[in-house]
């Protein structure tokens, strides 16, 4: 299902934000425990090391820009919560040196990968964490476009990047002997910038949000086995490796959206991963908004509404966001909300209300949970949002009960949380799904290690 | 309603962890929560969250249930003007069912509630919205002449045996509704079996007193008998349309299967209930009655005509109202095919082959609500099966 939220980015591009701090956050990145190499007061580089993998020292996380470390934000028991650069003015890089991908070998071209930072963008599945770089994966999957409520559209913030984007192919070609799969949207593949890449095998999918999530399309593809590694990428980040190898440069700069209805400009600002959200504070709209006579704050989003993180308006944006979501706190009670015969002004998949009478409405959300957490009851629901060989429920079951054997033979190693997170939308228990599902992905990583 | 937000805002203290009535949380949350949706906000996963919660789902299963209790209370009175040769106007009918019905419903949701609540403040747990809908069935499927002291019981039965053992809604293995009937069928079966119990005032009447060659048997109890031809409690010619309609003996809220389809299309157009388990169950029961109308002998109880099962008894409610019971059936979408079809089919085979207890729906639901993890299982592991294959592969 879609969920018709409104507050869409108009496709321009409003500014370009030089960021005045940024913040690493090793939070980003799915059960990492990192290992500083800064301290506070050092001078970096864009592409300087500034934390490595614990586990796996090889990988790097870098700099997007040049300057110094400000602050080292830690929180409980001293974990590392985000490193705080204070950016220059002019961005220096350090020269990787450009490359002709063609020539290279796969150990230069994972070097390369590993010494810049961005290894970080080849995630591996199963667990949708950092792929090692010892394993060879049975294929990568690249999904060519975001089906998540209010996302950017890559065609128009990847339209000059197709250079780029072959380049990146050409990169991770050296690491499989598979396909390179990517996938399109049925109804608009050819005005796709990656349509036209050599060398990968296309699927198209078609429909409402999961379509455009990876694990939804490999399941459909192929689903992984137990003992199968592949890898994805996500298509920004495939054009940042291509322009690792095409400038030898790390430029991590991208086109973020702006969206929902708590944005008074929605639009695009091209920016680096970690900027404050202080920064586009000018694009929020500070006017006062009640709700149901209680007024009501921003809430600021870094990625989309299902799967983003609240940052809050001092936080800063995520690694692998490009999209900032800005609602409304629903922090609010509802005079007799459920009892109502219509509530115009929320949408409901349930035809219990009337939002079915209205299809192309899109609504003004908020973040208030519409109910209180009770115990399962609703069958039949999850299964309508899962487009997948998997039974959701029986799964979850299988992770409350710790059952390593039962969440192998019901399919832990083909999803991630963002492939459940409209369950969690449609539950009428208000059950966080997708807390279950990282709690089962984190037992089974702490299994199999 | 900001003043009554202003009262429950004040009133909040008291009720919470170490005010002077924090033993009363439970309670407290519940009438809140009723008066106002909580102001919760989403900390975890997915920012938003569909406006539809458990207390709506459970509001939409008792509106559905509305038509069958107006038409049972119009033929509560309905019966007794027959019973009796009075002449009533359509709303003394209504009223006088009424004033019989309501007793009824209140104290099945005073007793069940009580439990609920009692039991939600022992566990200091939220108090869940379940009991809305058993609360509401457990009258619809009783006798209408049950006395009030039985009915405390089976719903005390039910609530407490059938649910909060188990840790309360979503963890019962057996519809609560259904266990307080079972409760009163075995535990006094003169209360809700027999010819007399199906009609207010009929048991305590004397024969002097009814209208000439009244009989209150309902159709299944003339058929478990032997009838060759079905009558209505006057002794005319019973129509498969009378029993459609819905105007003769019975539970109070089971006989009208005209009322009932119109809380089924209720249930099925919003996705409260599966329809897949409904249509199942109408398939299980034609199938295995054609199957038994073909090898009957002519003019036995197995020759009757399977389409007339269909709006006799309780089967129709069972069907809409019981067998969907999401937390009782199958779980998984293959699986209420097969749990459906087992139904209708344990229906009819008790029906008829089990002269002793004409009503067969209520065994077959109890008794595919118990094995219906055992479907999901079989269910669940073909899904296993395939995935165990592809690893081989």
């Amino acid at each position: 299902m879609d969920i018709p939220i409104a507050g869409n980015a108009e496709l321009t591009i409003k500014k370009s934000i030089v960021p005045d701090i940024i913040a690493m956050k090793p939070t980003d990145f799915k059960c990492l425990t990192p290992k500083l190499c800064v301290k506070e007061g050092d001078a970096v580089k864009a592409g300087s090391i500034v934390f490595v993998d614990k586990k796996r020292p090889e990988i790097g996380f870098a700099s997007p820009c040049s300057g110094t470390v400000q602050a080292i934000v830690r929180g409980e028991k001293r974990k590392l919560l985000a490193i705080l650069i204070k950016s220059d003015s002019e961005t220096e890089y350090i020269d990787f040196g450009k490359k002709d991908v063609a020539k290279l070998s796969k150990e230069e071209a994972e070097k390369t990968l590993l010494e810049s930072g961005l290894w970080a963008a080849v995630i591996q599945r199963p667990y949708g964490i950092i792929a090692n770089p010892a394993d060879t994966p049975k294929a990568i999957y690249i999904s060519g476009f975001n089906s998540a409520p209010l996302a950017p559209d890559y065609n128009f913030t990847l339209k000059d990047e197709t250079a780029n984007l072959q380049t990146g192919v050409e990169v991770l070609r050296k690491f499989t002997k598979g396909n390179i799969v990517v996938s399109l949207k049925e109804s608009n593949y050819a005005t796709s910038p990656l349509y036209k890449l050599k060398d990968v095998v296309y699927y198209t999918f078609d429909g409402p949000h999961p379509a455009g999530n990876v694990g939804v399309q490999i399941n459909n593809i192929n689903p992984i086995a137990k003992g199968d590694i592949v890898w994805t990428v996500n298509p920004v980040m495939l054009a940042a490796i291509g322009k690792l190898f095409n400038n030898g440069i790390y430029d991590a700069s991208r086109l973020v959206a702006i969206t929902g209805m708590r944005a008074k400009e929605r639009c695009y600002v091209k920016t680096l991963p970690g900027i404050s959200m202080k920064q586009i504070a000018e694009f929020a709209d500070e006017q006062e908004v009640v709700l149901y006579d209680a007024p009501s704050q921003i809430r600021y989003i870094s990625g989309d509404i299902l799967t983003g993180e609240n940052v809050g308006k001092e936080g800063y944006l995520g690694f692998y966001s490009n999209q900032i979501t800005l609602i409304s706190e629903g922090n609010y009670r509802e005079f007799f909300g459920w009892g109502k015969i219509a509530r115009p002004r929320k949408f409901s998949l349930s035809k219990s209300y009337f939002s079915w009478l209205t299809p192309k409405k899109r609504y003004d959300m908020d973040t208030n949970l519409n109910g209180g957490k009770r115990a399962f009851v609703v069958t039949g629901l999850y299964e309508k949002v899962v487009p997948m060989d998997i039974y959701p429920v029986y799964l979850l079951k299988a992770i409350l009960a710790e059952d390593i054997d039962k969440m192998e033979q019901l399919g832990i190693y083909e999803v991630i949380e963002e492939d459940f997170a409209l369950c969690e939308y449609v539950c009428p228990s208000k059950i966080d799904v997708q807390n279950i599902i990282s709690k089962g992905i984190d037992l089974m990583i702490k299994e199999m290690a | 309603m900001k003043g009554l937000l202003n009262i429950v805002n004040k009133l909040k203290p008291t009720f919470s962890k170490g005010g002077k009535f924090g033993w009363l949380h439970s309670t407290f949350d519940a009438f809140e929560t009723f008066l106002f949706v909580p102001s919760t906000v989403t900390t975890k996963g997915a920012h938003v969250r569909d406006c539809v919660d458990l207390k709506r789902v459970m509001s939409v299963v008792v509106l559905a249930l509305m038509p069958a209790l107006a038409f049972g209370i119009w033929n509560v009175g309905e019966q007794h003007s027959i019973a009796f040769g009075l002449d009533m106007t359509f709303w003394q009918k209504v009223w006088f069912g009424f004033l019989k019905v309501l007793p009824l419903i209140i104290v099945s949701y005073v007793v069940g509630l009580g439990i609920e609540f009692a039991s939600a403040q022992i566990r200091g747990h939220e108090v869940n919205e379940g009991f809305l809908v058993s609360g509401m069935i457990i009258p619809l499927i009783m006798p209408v002449d049950v006395p009030l002291w039985i009915l405390a019981l089976a719903v005390a039965f039910a609530v407490i045996i059938g649910k909060e053992i188990f840790g309360g809604t979503g963890m019962n293995i057996w519809n609560p509704a259904l266990l307080a009937r079972a409760f009163v069928f075995f535990a006094y079966p003169s209360k809700i079996s027999g010819d007399t119990i199906w009609i207010e005032g009929l048991s305590a009447a004397n024969q002097s007193q009814l209208a000439d060659g009244f009989s209150g048997a309902t159709p299944l109890a003339q058929l478990a008998n032997g009838a060759q031809e079905l009558v209505t409690t006057t002794g005319d010619h019973l129509s498969f349309m009378q029993m459609f309609i819905g105007n003769i003996p019975g539970a109070i809220g089971e006989t009208s299967t005209i009322a009932i389809l119109i809380g089924a299309v209720i249930l099925i157009w919003t996705g409260v209930a599966s329809w897949k388990i409904m249509i199942s169950c109408v398939a299980g029961a034609v199938a295995v009655g054609l199957l038994i109308n073909g090898i009957a002998a002519p003019g036995t109880y197995a020759d009757y005509p399977v389409w007339q099962h269909l709006v006799m008894g309780g089967f129709a409610f069972g069907a809409v109202f019981m067998a969907t019971d999401p937390v009782t059936s199958a779980q998984t979408e293959r699986g209420k095919w097969i749990y459906g079809f087992l139904i209708g089919a344990m229906t009819i085979v008790i029906r008829v082959f089990n002269p002793g207890y004409p009503e067969g729906m209520m065994l077959a639901i109890l008794l595919m609500n118990t094995f219906a993890p055992l479907i999901d299982y079989f269910v669940i592991n073909s899904n296993i099966k395939k995935r165990a294959k592809r690893i081989a592969a």
